[in-house]
């Protein structure tokens, strides 16, 4: 399992590395950024999910 | 100002300067999801409202067929001469792509979360200063005399401007998010010309005391090689402010008005802080302060809906917050709502820039207050009074501090 963040749909709007700052970071321009290769285990993916679901403009994917 | 008539049905004739609309929107809103759900009224000039999530999100993220030209709705509706795309009056609110993006590339990193963050220790010092001097009265102000207050030191320390020109920050804001109502073009000029002069000074007095702020860096910067023209900068400086104060200062006053209310929630915050970003987020999503605006570019037909060119769009972001089909139990507050995708910032390539400084100013106000006064209601619900028109959240917050 493994987190993106789409770069194209991603506006800065903060909530992922708020939820979970483990998994993901910022940009210079307040942009998510994932943090390392993405790949989840069972807690991380808990976290991961969380942060999917808290993303406004559904710019994060968990991928198999 | 217009003589309003009173709004009978709000899916043919909405108004958001409406008292019915200013006092309680959230009933119109419902009722509109429910039948309609874009509305529209012939005011303004001619203006429609989406009142689902759904639509709002379309409006939002289409720059091809809405210019954010304009975005404070007015009788006094600009034409293509008044206010040519694609930089606007105040840049990037104001711009539309692709000059949008390098606009709005310009000033996000001095509202990235890095240097956001350092601000904490400060905002934090401003809110127990202003704690310190509403001191152990039973009646405090929650509105004019604290969540008033908090936003400007910030903006007027990151523009390098005089902090104590707070008074004259809420004239200039003011003049233009409260002048909806205005139709008369002398007294509209006359408004703008007393703005751009004030920021006009502060420009020169950078120009020639330069020094590290948001105003010197705007000045120097570069685009495409060359430095911003005045309006440029002029309008950033004014967007900065203007979207920097109300907004914020509205979100603080909702949520303090909210606790008043909930000694639940209240009690939950002060015996678990951990739950306070959660929380923060929950008060955003119900009480989002913002509603943006749109023009249509051209004749087009939006869901049925036959939207004529340069017809107003209001952006009702707080309705699609309160929308039951995009949250669950979307009309009831529920301080640790886990799943939370609200849009009190906006959607799309327009996403408040100054949302992490929001967010910052939100939370520490929050925290410090109720630190101070873990317990308190409101002294007389019927003196509460909302601020009308795009930027909603309470003036006259008077709370009974309880032992």
């Amino acid at each position: 399992m493994k987190v993106t963040i789409d770069a194209e749909l991603c506006q800065g709007q903060g909530r992922c590395f708020a939820i979970a700052p483990d998994l993901f970071g910022f940009d210079d321009l307040g942009n998510g950024i994932v943090i390392g290769d993405g790949v989840l285990n069972e807690s991380s993916l808990k976290h991961a999910q969380l942060a999917q679901a808290n993303c406004p403009e559904h710019a994060i994917f968990i991928e198999e | 100002m217009t003589d309003r008539p009173i709004v009978e049905d709000f899916a043919t004739d909405f108004d958001h300067l409406d008292p019915q609309w200013v006092n309680d929107p959230y009933p119109i809103w419902e009722d509109l999801r429910g039948r309609c759900p874009v509305a529209h009224t012939e005011r303004f000039g001619g203006a429609w409202f989406p009142a689902t999530h759904e639509g709002v999100s379309a409006v939002a993220k289409d720059s091809d067929h809405f210019t954010s030209r304009a975005v404070i709705l007015s009788y006094n509706r600009p034409t293509d001469e008044d206010l040519p795309a694609p930089i606007g009056l105040a840049p990037p609110i104001t711009s539309d792509p692709p000059f949008h993006v390098d606009a709005r590339r310009l000033i996000l990193p001095a509202f990235a979360p890095g240097p956001i963050n350092a601000l904490e220790p400060q905002i934090r010092e401003l809110c127990n200063r202003l704690l310190d001097k509403l001191g152990d009265h039973e009646i405090i102000n929650a509105g004019d005399e604290y969540a008033q207050f908090i936003p400007p030191g910030v903006i007027a320390q990151m523009l390098g401007f005089p902090p104590e020109d707070e008074n004259i920050f809420r004239d200039i804001i003011h003049n233009i998010i409260g002048s909806a109502d205005l139709e008369d073009p002398a007294e509209i000029e006359r408004l703008q010309n007393q703005t751009e002069a004030y920021f006009d000074k502060q420009i020169q007095d950078h120009i020639d005391n330069p020094r590290d702020d948001l105003t010197t860096y705007l000045l120097n910067v570069e685009l495409g090689g060359q430095k911003l023209q005045h309006d440029h900068v002029r309008g950033t400086i004014i967007l900065i402010l203007v979207a920097g104060i109300d907004t914020t200062w509205s979100a603080i006053g909702a949520s303090l008005w909210h606790l008043a209310q909930n000694p639940d929630d209240l009690a939950r915050l002060v015996n678990e802080p951990e739950l306070m970003p959660v929380a923060i987020e929950e008060f955003l999503r119900f009480y989002a302060p913002v509603t943006m605006g749109r023009m249509v570019k051209d004749d087009f037909d939006f869901n049925g809906c036959p939207m004529k060119k340069d017809d107003w769009v209001l952006l009702g972001f707080p309705a699609a917050n309160r929308d039951p089909a995009a949250f669950k139990d979307a009309d009831k507050f529920i301080i640790d709502r886990e799943e939370n995708r609200h849009v009190a910032f906006g959607l799309g390539i327009h996403r408040c820039a100054g949302s992490n400084l929001a967010r910052l100013e939100l939370l520490v106000a929050i925290e410090e207050f109720i630190k101070r006064y873990p317990k308190f209601e409101l002294a007389d619900p019927g003196v509460v009074t909302w601020a009308p028109g795009q930027v909603r959240g309470p003036r006259n917050l008077p709370v009974k501090v309880l032992k």
